[in-house]
């Protein structure tokens, strides 16, 4: 009996559970060259493209970027940057469709072009010179997420310090229609072989298997080529069959293996990578080119010229659907991702992203609107065909029970949401939108036992930091009581009395003091008063002069014009006082008469409710003039109106 | 002579089983109930009130000793059928006549807020910082909506806002799928 290593090396090949034959449907596009987009009129840069978390944006609006220049920093293992595709000014970091099914609005980096394409500088790293860090550091600096599909930061992978046996290169593009990554090996088989070279480098695995379908001939034979010179890279063709390209599929097309469930592919030794991720790994280590663009296959029988595109990332949907000749067509739909997985976009505003493969604009006969639902009849044809050999009909069974318990019995956390069972299905149930609602229902239940088990600790911890606080209260009256009795039992009279005749005495020490201090001022009150009969006696006098009329005229001017300017300074925050007021009292009269209603006194109200505009029209254009007066007395008048309801309902 | 033998050795057996179960009921002696436990686990612990004890542990010892089930509107149904499994009791409805359907959060409008620090004091989480005559405001991943912070604000400057979706806790929605249930 050969073992493993001897059977991968003479060939051997397994076979996975299931698996459908859908019309493949990539000849379209399969041999056409890569289309290169012009330059769009705005790029949408999503700030998170992956799995994790987002990382620090590091422009503000209105900033001129070069080509390549980090727009986020990525801060944490878990963040991976995204990057300017072209030169240009950041035009708005704000809310945009985001490309999910659910196509809630994400923040997004709105970038002009300025058609300059003008690059920042560039440190290309030498393989041989430079350690593993280093090339760890400048894959995750260069924002490159798994390319196949999921988004996953591929520096964590590629960082991995378990013992690798196998790193698996996923070429295997098994959903019909998609030929973005044949297209990637057609034109760059030499430029992934080096960023598998890299990739060994950091991972040291006993061999390097590249799966790829036998349907993509000429992809295959340049991967061959390019690594004839390699000693332990094997090419390997797998029957065409969907989904071989899933993860654990091809693993255990490959090797035999099966990743056992709830863990990764690293628990038995293997890694695996999609070839758009080798090549961007070559590229962002020999070529310091960040992750700016990946190829799109843009296909359906809506397009005169349906190809493979080179996007940049943040291109809008339209743009591509324009390039390849859309014709857009009545209830037509444009699908992201491919006719298994993909999703329904809502508008075409959406960006590529990293992880966008394939734009899918099919026809009404192409990809036709899904029949009526009918029941199951218990055909197991699911089962057949589900590549995870669990039993669909039973995760349906309990999808619609809501049965998390028994779900989780059934392992649906399995599920790879191919979508075999609901395309095998004869009573055309859409079996897997009923696991993806039943996933997020056990996901979002699981936050909340999180969310529960942290509120009942803050809640505990409150309760004793309560109980903390009165102990201690209780613990100080004590101790100030007992201290007052001890002052009463051994405190002897005359103590006391020494104590008080002494603070008299400190105080008839203090005393002379002010006393001289007082003489001063009355003689400085009386000089000054006396400095005041002196300007009187001169005003006098000169009121009396013919000649100083028109002086004291402009006196009398400046005496009268200051009362009537303070008189209209005095008048304003008399005003918005009332103001303020008439508004508290309003509001006030306004919830009592709400109040009164609500008890049916129904002829006060009446009466309330025909004086309850007045009031508030006469408030309301005085309240504008001092918003923050009228937001205090507001505030007031509210918290007077709520104590009266109080009382009231007492 | 074999009679006084059988009730020696009965006797003495007797005597050491009840000396061992009288050592583990001192040696393992458990300090509270497991059953309030397994009930304060189910329950969602908002810390609400809205079954009329002070808080969630309150009302699972009120359960273990005989309370009815269907106090937590909170829980909602998912709650009740979880505690009638656990008593083994029927599962009842709901028996406020609202339902929480939405999940919320409270919201302090902060330019109306006075810094009275009254709902400070209401939130049973400390999800809420602030001092007095300074405002306040909610710590939103820490709020369970439990409502508590509303009536006490005296210029009814809190509101309870239903939380934002975002893409990672979106549920997949089935309407938006042609489905037709079928009967």
């Amino acid at each position: 009996m050969p073992s493993l290593f001897q059977q991968i090396q003479a060939g051997k090949l397994w076979d996975f559970h299931g698996g459908v034959h859908p019309p493949t449907r990539k000849a379209q596009t399969a041999q056409k060259p890569i289309g290169v987009l012009p330059l769009p009129d705005r790029l949408y840069i999503p700030l998170r493209q992956h799995i994790g978390v987002a990382g620090h944006v590091l422009v503000s609006k209105g900033q001129r970027v070069l080509k390549g220049q980090p727009l986020t920093s990525a801060d944490n293992s878990m963040a991976v940057p995204v990057h300017a595709p072209t030169s240009g000014t950041v035009m708005a970091i704000a809310e945009h469709t985001s490309a999910h099914p659910s196509a809630l609005p994400e923040i997004t980096i709105t970038l002009v072009p300025d058609g300059l394409d003008e690059w920042r500088s560039r440190y290309p790293l030498n393989l041989a010179t430079s350690d593993k860090l280093s090339l760890l550091e400048r894959i995750q600096e260069s924002g490159i997420a798994g390319m196949g599909g999921a988004g996953f930061p591929a520096h964590l992978k590629a960082g991995l310090t378990q013992p690798v046996d196998y790193l698996i290169i996923n070429a295997v593009e098994c959903e019909p229609y998609i030929t973005a990554d044949d297209a990637l090996i057609q034109e760059g088989a030499i430029t992934i072989v080096k960023g598998i070279d890299i990739l060994c480098k950091l991972l040291n695995p006993k061999a390097v298997l590249i799966g790829i379908e036998d349907d993509k001939p000429i992809a295959s034979a340049a991967l061959k080529a390019a690594c004839s010179q390699r000693e332990h890279y094997y090419v390997r063709d797998v029957p065409t069959k969907y989904p071989s390209g899933g993860e654990k599929q091809l693993i255990q097309l490959l090797t035999n293996k099966e990743v056992p469930a709830g863990r990764r592919p690293i628990d038995i030794g293997i890694v695996m990578l999609n070839v758009g991720t080798a090549f961007a790994v070559a590229q962002a280590v020999l070529d310091d080119q960040p992750l700016l663009s990946r190829i799109v296959t843009v296909t359906g029988e809506t397009l005169s010229q349906p190809q493979n595109v080179l996007a940049l990332i943040g291109t809008p949907v339209s743009d591509l659907l324009t390039f390849c000749g859309y014709q857009q067509q009545t209830a037509g739909k444009v699908i992201m991702g491919g006719p298994m997985m993909g999703f329904t976009l809502p508008d075409l505003t959406v960006p590529i992203i990293k992880t966008t493969n394939c734009i899918l604009a099919p026809s009404q006969y192409e990809l036709p609107q899904p029949g009526n639902e009918l029941d199951c009849i218990r055909c197991s044809a699911c089962a057949d065909a589900c590549p995870a050999s669990l039993l669909p009909q039973q995760l349906l069974w309990y999808s619609k029970a809501k049965d998390p318990a028994k779900l989780d019995e059934y392992n649906l956390f399995d599920c790879i949401e191919c979508g075999a069972c609901a395309y095998v299905c004869p009573s055309e149930i859409p079996l897997v939108q009923y696991y993806r609602v039943a996933k997020a229902e056990i996901r979002e239940q699981q936050r909340e036992a999180v969310k529960a088990e942290q509120a009942k600790a803050r809640f505990e911890a409150r309760n004793a930091r309560l109980e903390r606080e009165k102990q201690q209260r209780m613990a100080r009256n004590q101790q100030l009581a007992q201290a007052r009795e001890q002052a009463q039992k051994t405190g002897s009279n005359s103590n006391a009395v020494a104590d008080a005749l002494a603070r008299i005495k400190a105080k008839k020490a203090e005393q002379p003091a002010p006393a001289t201090n007082r003489e001063q001022v009355l003689a400085e009150r009386e000089a000054k008063k006396q400095q005041a009969r002196e300007y009187q006696a001169a005003k006098a006098a000169a009121n009396q002069q013919p000649d100083s009329v028109s002086e004291t005229a402009k006196q009398e001017q400046a005496v009268s014009s200051e009362p009537t300017v303070n008189e209209s300074a005095t008048v304003e925050p008399a005003n918005a006082k009332s103001a303020a007021v008439a508004a508290a009292i309003a509001r006030a009269k306004a919830k009592k008469a709400a109040q009164a209603q609500a008890e049916q006194q129904e002829t006060i109200v009446e009466a309330e409710q025909t004086k309850q505009p007045e009031a508030i029209e006469q408030s309301s254009p005085q309240a504008a003039t001092d918003p923050r007066k009228a937001a205090i007395a507001a505030a007031i008048a509210r918290a007077k109106a709520k104590k009266q309801a109080d009382s009231e309902k007492s | 002579m074999s009679l006084l033998t059988a009730l020696l050795i009965l006797g003495g057996l007797a005597l050491v089983f009840g000396g061992l179960l009288g050592f583990a009921a001192v040696r393992f002696k458990v300090q509270s109930d497991p059953l309030v436990e397994q009930i304060d686990d189910i329950l969602p612990q908002t810390q609400c009130g809205q079954c009329g004890y002070p808080g969630c542990r309150p009302y699972a010892e009120a359960i273990a000793n005989g309370d009815d089930i269907n106090k937590c509107p909170p829980g909602g149904d998912s709650t009740i059928r979880k505690l009638a499994d656990l008593m083994g009791v029927e599962a009842k409805p709901l028996n406020a006549a609202q339902t929480v359907a939405i999940k919320r959060v409270a919201y302090i409008r902060e330019d109306e807020c006075i810094g009275c620090t009254k709902c400070i004091q209401a939130c049973p989480v400390d999800a809420i910082v602030g001092a007095s005559k300074l405002m306040h405001t909610v710590i939103v991943d820490e709020c369970t909506g439990c409502d508590l912070c509303v009536e006490p604000c005296p210029v009814d400057c809190i509101d309870m806002l239903p939380v934002t979706p975002t893409p990672e806790r979106w549920k997949w929605d089935l309407k938006a799928i042609p489905i037709t249930q079928v009967e």
